[in-house]
């Protein structure tokens, strides 16, 4: 995965994949403690004990297309790669936490990516599903909530491709507002 | 988020409504797994949407699935035209994609040249 963004689609399919009705993404930047801070909630129906010991390891998976299991696993390297670390908290019936941590200004931290369309993506492809984004910067908060949009949009649908359009437009310029890190700032010196 | 924008949009898209409700007829399937989100299936399926919207197209379906297990073909996108078989097209990219929505979902040929599999 060449952004965090890709690793937040990938997890936030694992809670679809659970049946989730509502997956909340958190990303939390602070300058100070030079920490990122990635959480996908969901609802969905959680990861038995047995399982949830297994899931950072690449070769388990609960799907029968393939033998491999590479999306947690795949998070967990490219945390500690910046030095953080990646923990999944889980209960049975009521649902999944995935937090995954970085050095905000670590060299090999990950840019974040495109966080417009990975959101414009993940809700027009789930239109029955509710989601809420907020990402904090210092303090400074950007949020969006399907729930909130559903109540504005009336009988306008998610799947619109209006609404895929404002999803996109209305993170990037809402998180270039708060002033979200897209690259660690070592590596702009560089760009 | 912009609550104003959001309803603009609602006005906007409200005038066309009678013309979108009800069961799509065309169906577009994006494989949306850890395999194909690293193969590039976002902006694949970022595309699609684009171009059906560039389009005017109001009776297709754009959705997501799991791994079909030919992790290799990723990015892979499905095609359901009524009537017809089930075209599966292999390492799409946003060009190829829009190639296929103007030639296939939309123009009813399908792209030969990218086909992995097809429903027999």
């Amino acid at each position: 995965m060449q952004e965090l963004s890709m690793h937040i689609l990938d997890i936030v399919q694992n809670s679809l994949a659970a049946g989730a009705t509502l997956v909340e993404i958190r990303i939390r930047e602070s300058l100070a403690e030079d920490i990122l801070m990635i959480e996908v909630q969901d609802n969905g129906r959680g990861i038995p004990q047995e399982v949830l010991n297994r899931v950072m390891d690449p070769f388990f998976t609960s799907r029968i297309t393939r033998e491999t299991g590479l999306g947690l696993s795949l998070l967990k390297e490219a945390t500690e790669l910046s030095g953080g670390c990646l923990k999944v908290q889980s209960e049975e019936g009521r649902g999944t936490r995935v937090m995954a941590c970085f050095q905000l200004d670590h060299f090999d931290r990950a840019p974040l990516g495109d966080m417009g369309e990975t959101v414009g993506v993940i809700i027009s492809g789930n239109p029955a599903v509710d989601f809420f984004y907020e990402h904090q910067v210092d303090g400074q908060i950007y949020v969006l909530d399907t729930r909130e949009m559903r109540n504005i949009l009336g009988p306008i649908k998610l799947e619109d491709p209006l609404v895929l359009d404002f999803v996109r437009q209305d993170i990037q310029t809402g998180l270039k507002k708060i002033g979200a890190a897209t690259f660690p700032k070592v590596m702009e010196v560089l760009r | 988020m912009n609550v104003e924008e959001l309803k603009r949009i609602r006005e906007k898209s409200q005038k066309e409504m009678d013309l979108r409700s009800g069961e799509k007829a065309i169906k577009v399937v994006v494989g949306m797994a850890t395999c194909g989100i690293a193969a590039g299936a976002r902006p694949v399926m970022a595309a699609i949407k684009d171009e059906l919207a560039k389009q005017n197209a109001k009776d297709v379906s754009v959705t997501q699935s799991g791994c079909a297990g030919f992790c290799e073909q990723e990015p892979l996108v499905d095609v359901f035209r009524p009537g017809e078989t089930k075209i599966t097209y292999g390492k799409v990219n946003p060009d190829k994609a829009r190639k296929i929505v103007v030639e296939h979902i939309l123009g009813g040929r399908a792209v030969n040249e990218f086909i992995f599999a097809w429903e027999k």
